[in-house]
């Protein structure tokens, strides 16, 4: 056994495995600091149009325009006292908030931001992304048991049946698109855009996602697992310093993931509206951020506009009329696949 | 080299999940031992080239079966010693069931020995999910469909069981919230001067219960 592993170890230390080793951790980074930084402007973003949207100015003190708003708050969590409630179950309590930070990030292994600018493309990218994302809930759930405390025990069973509540109308209108696309590769499914984005042919699925993201991260108007006025602040309660910010991490990544997915199924990814000259120009990563800070600005504007659905609300609005409505959908579009085939123009 | 190592790595993991879903104390460390279990079984799965199993693994019972479990266990009042009483009696049951899947493996082993890692569904299928999908919709779709009979039976049987018409809860109609109208609630009246509106003018209609 030990000759075996130090045959391994002799053998997996060679320069050709340091320098794949080194890439890997280069790409890594390559994808997760533009994530994490855009995170960090998301906030931003949502503060300043959530104040004009109020008529105020929304961050103006911390650099140009309120530009360094998040770096210092980011600053200011790191030097906040990370506090462990007493009767906790201390090592769930500090897992927790890592278990929803980290499945967000890994989503971004296959999401593709141009023609080939993408970590892993896999064939099943569309599976592997459900399946990362099926995962935030458990960090959530972990967290509001371990605090021991009611307010946070409520926000976490609200937040668990709510986002498995979506995760199947979500599923179903995914699987359209798929079947619309012919591929679950996600660059596949842009390329098959390339006549018309899918939001066109697939508007009231578009619409329907557009709805079930907002349930699906938390967002307003369906916040009930952080419901302020009733909740406190739901499952992160008694969390503070930077376990609270990665339950803030993840939240907000969770949010630009949706965004990104949303963009990629129906929005025809980093492909221009039209595949005309002046359009063409425009570098894809270009497109592709335009259409996700379009969508983050939805996301932000429901906010802005809309009150809090009451919790049988938003339950029948998800198990009583998404879930059928996506189901008869699903059925429309296999028929229609079945009998013109995928809807695949101009690729 | 490195899948050996990620097997390694993996099946460690799997008889760790495992143990703890048996050893735990607290049932909860326990589901959650169970969801680790499930993860890296995936990735067994992913390594055998099965992404597509693999994959739908974490879905359903990681995405929705544990999460379902760890509902349970967080919403019903356990009282752990008491759970923990029963545990010798179990026992002989728990060796019979373990002793009959160990036989089944080892059966299973010996008619198709483990022959490396290859894809399982056959060379040359252009991706799993595809190949899958042809044999569950031609060689086994009535077991497919039969499958999908039960699960339906137990879930309105689940259903049946345990659902009551509660008298004493409130609930929202929301069509005949929209539908009310002006009229249904309110009378406008119009008081003389100095006179005031009496009570006997008033009469609150009530919406008909149709």
């Amino acid at each position: 056994m030990l000759d075996l592993l130090t045959l391994y170890a002799t053998n997996l230390i060679t320069w050709d495995n340091t320098l794949t080793l080194a890439w890997i951790v280069l790409t890594c980074l390559l994808v997760a600091v533009p994530v994490l930084l855009g995170m960090a402007y998301t906030t931003w973003f949502e503060r300043k149009v959530l104040g004009w949207m109020h008529l105020r100015h929304g961050p103006m003190y911390v650099g140009w325009f309120g530009l360094l708003q998040p770096i210092a708050d980011a600053v200011k969590l790191f030097f906040k006292e990370p506090f462990v409630p007493e009767g906790s179950n201390k090592l769930m309590f500090m897992l927790a908030p890592a278990m929803v930070f980290v499945p967000s990030l890994l989503a971004w292994a296959v999401i593709p931001v141009d023609k080939g600018w993408v970590v892993a493309d896999v064939n099943l990218g569309v599976m592997y992304l459900l399946a990362v994302s099926s995962l935030s809930v458990y960090g959530i759930l972990m967290a509001g048991w371990a605090s021991n405390s009611k307010y946070p025990f409520l926000g976490a069973v609200r937040s668990g049946a709510q986002m498995v509540s979506y995760e199947v109308s979500l599923g179903l209108i995914i699987l359209s698109v798929v079947l619309l696309a012919g591929s679950m590769n996600l660059s596949a499914i842009v390329e098959a855009q390339q006549g018309m984005w899918f939001a066109i042919p697939a508007f009231p699925a578009f619409v329907m996602f557009l709805v079930s993201i907002l349930a699906e991260t938390n967002r307003h108007p369906f916040d009930l697992p952080e419901a302020e006025a009733e909740l406190v602040a739901g499952y992160n309660v008694e969390y503070s310093s930077m376990y609270f910010g990665m339950f803030f991490l993840g939240e907000y990544i969770a949010m630009i993931t949706m965004s990104a997915f949303t963009a990629i199924l129906f929005l025809g990814g980093w492909l221009p509206p039209v595949s005309v000259v002046p359009l063409t120009w425009v570098p894809g990563v270009v497109w592709f951020a335009l259409k996700v800070v379009a969508i983050l600005f939805f996301m932000v504007w429901a906010r802005g506009t809309l009150p809090r659905y009451r919790y049988d609300q938003l339950m029948r609005l998800g198990w009583k009329i998404f879930l059928p409505l996506s189901l008869v959908w699903l059925v429309a579009t296999a028929f229609y696949v079945k009998m013109y085939g995928n809807m695949v123009w101009g690729g | 080299m490195l899948a050996d190592i990620l097997f390694l790595a993996f099946a460690t993991a799997i008889i760790l999940g495992a143990g703890t879903v048996v050893l735990a104390r607290n049932p909860m460390v326990g589901v959650l031992g169970l969801v680790f279990t499930f993860l890296n079984a995936a990735g067994l799965f992913i390594l055998l080239q099965a992404e597509f199993l693999g994959l739908l693994l974490i879905m359903v019972y990681v995405g929705a079966i544990a999460v379902m479990f760890l509902f349970v266990l967080m919403t019903i009042d356990i009282d752990f010693v008491k759970l923990r009483e029963g545990m010798a009696a179990y026992l002989p049951l728990g060796a019979v069931v373990m002793l009959a899947l160990l036989a089944e493996l080892l059966l299973a082993a010996y008619a198709a020995p483990i022959s490396g890692v290859g894809n399982p569904i056959g060379e040359g299928a252009d991706t799993s999910a595809a190949a899958l999908g042809a044999l569950l919709f031609t060689d086994y779709n009535l077991p497919f469909q039969m499958a999908g009979l039960v699960l339906l039976t137990a879930m309105v049987g689940a259903i049946v069981l345990t659902h009551r018409r509660r008298s004493d809860v409130k609930r929202q109609n929301i069509a005949k919230q929209v539908l009310r109208k002006p009229e249904d609630s309110m009378t406008l009246t119009q008081p003389k001067v100095g006179g005031g509106v009496t009570a006997s003018h008033w009469e609150p209609q009530t919406v008909e219960e149709k």
